[in-house]
C-alpha cells in the first residue's frame, strides 16, 4: 500500500506532542523505535495513528524499553537511514547508557525529550532534571518554548543532525504538559516543503551497503579512545554552530520565522536579564514588558541551543547588563544551578562587572508565576544598583514552607 | 533466499571464503572463534552481524583493527539483539522504499551473545526481539560463565562449578543453581525456531542454522561454547570436552519448531557417564571430594531426567 501525503491547513491546533508526531511524519523517517512514556507519550501514540492510516512508509518498531528503544535507533542508524524516537524523565534515564553510545558512533539520530521531573517521588509533570541529566551526552540539544517551536526545531535538527560534516545526534526538548499538552496554533510547512527542508537521507558508513562492510562500534582503549573523544568535542565545538546557523537562516527564508543560539528578547537597553528554557521564557517575556512600564530596565535571555554551550554568543547577549538572574528548573542536589555555573563560566573572563544570581524554580511541575518573576527581576534591579548581590547567591522559588536560600 | 550451500565434507567447509578473519585476540582453544566461523560459512547469503559486549566483541573489533568481513555492529552488553533487530527494519523500510543499494541481494541478520548478554543483562532486549517477529537468529555463545571479565557466574552456569562469584570453597561446592533452560523460554515465545547446537558436531550445526536462516520470522540458537580459561582445561582440548557434553547428554542437541515440536538431533551410540564429563574440567574439580560426590549421582539423575523428558517430546510429536 502506498503511503499518502496529508493536506494541512496553514494554521493547525496542534499541541507540542502532534507538532513533533507530525514533523516526524513530514520528514519520512525510515525507522521509528520507540516506548511510551508521560508525558512524551502521544507522540508515538500520533505516529501510530499516522501509520495506520497509512501516512508512513517506514517501519515502526514499538519495543519493550525505552533502553530498547534507543537501541534499535541506533542498529537501524548504523545501517543506513532516518531514525527518531521520543521519550521523557525516567525513560531517558533507563536510554542514558545508549545516548552516549549514538552519539560515540556518530549516528545522526533525532530524540524529542518532553522534559519530566525525575524521580523519586515520582512525578510526571515538566521540570528539566531530565534535559540536565543528559547534557554532557555528546548529543546537540535544541529548546522549544511552544509548539510551533517544536515543529520548527525538529525539522532543523534532522537537517543539522545529518549533516556529513556534523553527523552527530540531536534532541528537541519541550515542557511536559505546558507545551506538549497545551494546544495553540502552529503554521506547518506542506508535506512536500517540510520534507524538501530536510532533504533526503545520504547514508556514510551503512551496514546495509553490501558491497562495502563496515565495523561499528569498536573497541578502544587508552591508545585511541581520547582521539575518538577529543574529534567528537572538536566537532561540536567547531562544526556545529555554522551548520545550525545555515539551517536557522535556511528555514528563516523559507518560513519569516528566525531562530537564534541564544534568543535576546528586550535585552538591547536592559540593565537587568533572566535566563530560563522552555515555556518559563514567554512568562519571563510578559513580566519584562510590564516591569519596564514601571522604569525597569528588563530582558529576558532564552536558551535555544543548550549543546553545543553557546558561550560566544552569550557573551555577546549579556553586554552591557549589570545584573543576571538565572532560573534553573532541576534540583542542584548539593551545587550552583547549571545555567548559573555556565553563564559565570562567560562571565568570569569578561571585563563587565555584572553580579550573578541563581533561582531554582518550578520543580515537578510547579508554577513559576509572574509574581515569582516580578519579584526576581525586582532583586535584580537592586542588584544592579548596589553593584553586589544583595540576597543569597541561590534562591529556591515557589517551595513551601521557610525560605530556602544559599550562599 | 539464494540457493542453499552445499556442504559435503569438512575439507569444504574449511575452505570457504572467511568472513570471520583467524586474525582475532580469542584465547587459543576457545570455542567462539569455531562456531562463529561454522555459522558464517553455513551460507553464502549476505550478513549484517552484531556482538553483544564480551569476549567475542573485545577480541574481534579493536580498533583499528577489525575480524570482521561482513557488516557488524556492537553497542552494548545488553543490547546487541536489538541493535540488529533496528537494522532488519531499517532493511524492510528500504526495501519498501526502494532504496537498497543492492536490492536484489538477501541479507541475513545475525547477532552473537554470550550467556551473560542472553540468559542475565539482555535477556529482555532478546525476549522483545523474539517477540516482535523480526527476521533475525540470536546466537547465544554459551561457556556458562561471565569469561570476559573473569571467570563471574551466570544464570547459565550450572550447579557444582566454582565460578569468581561463587567459588568452591571450604564450606561451599560453588553454584548453587541449575542452569536456566534458556532454548525452552525462547521456544515459548511462539518462534518458528530455536535450537541448541555445539561446535563438534557441526554438520548438525551447519543444518540448523541453513534451516534457521531460511525460516521467516525470529530465530534462537544456543551454541555449548566450551571455555579453556573458565572451565579449566587445555586448549588442544576443546572437541574432546565439546564430544564428551554432548555424549553424556549434559548437552543434549535438537531443535523445537514453531515453539512446541521437539526433535532430537542428535543420539550418542554410547552415552558417556556425566562423571567424566566432569572430571575433565577444573571447574568441577572439587566434586570429586568426597563430601560432594553425591553431586555427581545427582548430576547423573538431572541429565538422565532431561534426557527422558526430550525423547518423551519427541515421541508426542505436538
Amino acid at each position: 500500500m502506498a503511503f499518502e501525503k496529508m493536506e494541512l491547513n496553514e494554521v493547525e491546533v496542534w499541541d507540542g506532542n502532534f507538532a513533533a508526531a507530525q514533523a516526524m511524519r513530514q520528514v519520512q523517517i525510515d525507522v521509528v523505535s520507540a516506548y511510551p512514556i508521560t508525558p512524551s507519550t502521544p507522540i508515538v501514540e500520533g505516529y501510530a495513528k499516522f501509520l495506520a492510516d497509512g501516512y508512513i512508509e517506514g517501519e515502526f518498531m514499538m519495543v519493550e524499553s525505552e533502553h530498547a528503544a534507543m537501541s534499535g535507533c541506533i542498529g537501524a542508524a548504523a545501517a543506513g537511514g532516518r531514525v527518531a524516537t521520543a521519550t521523557s524523565s525516567q525513560g531517558l534515564a533507563l536510554m542514558a547508557e545508549t545516548l552516549y553510545q549514538a552519539s560515540g558512533m556518530r549516528l545522526p539520530i533525532v530524540l524529542n525529550i518532553v522534559n519530566r521531573a525525575l524521580a523519586a517521588p515520582l512525578n510526571v509533570n515538566g521540570d528539566h532534571s531530565d534535559m540536565y541529566m543528559v547534557r554532557d551526552s555528546g548529543w546537540i540539544q535544541f529548546d522549544a518554548y511552544n509548539p510551533q517551536e517544536v515543529y520548527d526545531l525538529n525539522l532543523i535538527a534532522f537537517k543539522v543532525a545529518e549533516d556529513h560534516d556534523v553527523r552527530l545526534p540531536a534532541v528537541v526538548n519541550q515542557d511536559g504538559f505546558m507545551t506538549s499538552h497545551t494546544a495553540s496554533n502552529v503554521r506547518p510547512l506542506s508535506d512536500d516543503e517540510a520534507y524538501n527542508f530536510v532533504g533526503e537521507f545520504k547514508p556514510m558508513n551503512d551496514m546495509l551497503d553490501l558491497d562495502n562492510p563496515v565495523t561499528h562500534g569498536v573497541q578502544t582503549e587508552e591508545d585511541w579512545h581520547f582521539e575518538h573523544k577529543a574529534r567528537q568535542h572538536n566537532d561540536l565545538m567547531t562544526k556545529v554552530f555554522p551548520k545550525i546557523q545555515e539551517a536557522f537562516d535556511a528555514f528563516e527564508k523559507l518560513t519569516g520565522r528566525r531562530y537564534n543560539m541564544v534568543e535576546k528578547y528586550l535585552l538591547d537597553d536592559a540593565e537587568v536579564a533572566v535566563v530560563a528554557m522552555g515555556t518559563s521564557v514567554e512568562t519571563a517575556v510578559e513580566v519584562a514588558r510590564e516591569l519596564r512600564e514601571e522604569g525597569i530596565k528588563a530582558g529576558v535571555i532564552g536558551i535555544r541551543v543548550f549543546r553545543p554551550w553557546p558561550f560566544e554568543y552569550i557573551a555577546e547577549a549579556i553586554k552591557g547588563l549589570k545584573a543576571i538572574g538565572t532560573l534553573d528548573r532541576s534540583s542542584p542536589n548539593g551545587a550552583l544551578g547549571a545555567l548559573y555555573n555556565e553563564f559565570a563560566g562567560v562571565l568570569v573572563n569578561s571585563d563587565q562587572k555584572t553580579v550573578l544570581t541563581n533561582y531554582v524554580y518550578g520543580l515537578g511541575g510547579r508554577d513559576l508565576t509572574k509574581a515569582h518573576l516580578r519579584e526576581i527581576f525586582k532583586e535584580l534591579k537592586a542588584n544592579a544598583d548596589a553593584g553586589k548581590p544583595t540576597t543569597e547567591l541561590q534562591q529556591l522559588i515557589g517551595v513551601r514552607g521557610p525560605k530556602l536560600a544559599y550562599l | 533466499m539464494g540457493e542453499m550451500k552445499k556442504i559435503k565434507n569438512l575439507k569444504e567447509f574449511s575452505t570457504s571464503a572467511d568472513r570471520f578473519e583467524g586474525a582475532n585476540l580469542l584465547c587459543p582453544g576457545c570455542a567462539h572463534s569455531i562456531i562463529v566461523r561454522e555459522i558464517l560459512n553455513a551460507t553464502n547469503d549476505d550478513l549484517v552481524l552484531s556482538a553483544s559486549t564480551g569476549c567475542l566483541e573485545v577480541c574481534t573489533a579493536v580498533y583499528p583493527y577489525t575480524s570482521w568481513d561482513a557488516s557488524w555492529i556492537h553497542i552494548g552488553f545488553e543490547n546487541g539483539s536489538t541493535a540488529v533487530a533496528g537494522a532488519e527494519a531499517m532493511h524492510k523500510a528500504l526495501k519498501r522504499k526502494g532504496r537498497l543499494k543492492q536490492p536484489d541481494r538477501d541479507v541475513k541478520f545475525v547477532s552473537f551473545a554470550g550467556d551473560g548478554a542472553s540468559y542475565d543483562i539482555g535477556f529482555q532486549w532478546i525476549s522483545g526481539c523474539m517477540e516482535r517477529g523480526h527476521n533475525m537468529m540470536h546466537v547465544v555463545l554459551d561457556n556458562e560463565v561471565y569469561a570476559n571479565t573473569g571467570g563471574q557466574r551466570s544464570s547459565s552456569t550450572p550447579i557444582g562449578a566454582s565460578a569468581t562469584t561463587s567459588p568452591a570453597g571450604r564450606v561451599s561446592y560453588g553454584e548453587k543453581k541449575n542452569k536456566k533452560d534458556m532454548v525452552a523460554i525462547m521456544a515459548a515465545h511462539g518462534i518458528p525456531y530455536s535450537a541448541q547446537v555445539a561446535p563438534n558436531k557441526w554438520k548438525d550445526m551447519v543444518k540448523k542454522i541453513q534451516h534457521g536462516l531460511s525460516v521467516d520470522g525470529p530465530v534462537f540458537i544456543n551454541a555449548m561454547s566450551p571455555c579453556t580459561t573458565e572451565w579449566k582445561f587445555d586448549p588442544k582440548d576443546t572437541m574432546m570436552i565439546s564430544d564428551l557434553a554432548t555424549d553424556s547428554l549434559v548437552f543434549p542437541l535438537y531443535e523445537i519448531i514453531d515453539g512446541h515440536k521437539l526433535n532430537i538431533t542428535y543420539r550418542p551410540k554410547n552415552i558417556v557417564p556425566v562423571e567424566e564429563y566432569l572430571a575433565a574440567q577444573g571447574r568441577f574439580k572439587h566434586l570429586f571430594k568426597d563430601e560432594y560426590k553425591h553431586l555427581i549421582k545427582e548430576w547423573q539423575e538431572r541429565v538422565d531426567k532431561n534426557w527422558e523428558m526430550l525423547q518423551r517430546r519427541e515421541e508426542a510429536g505436538v
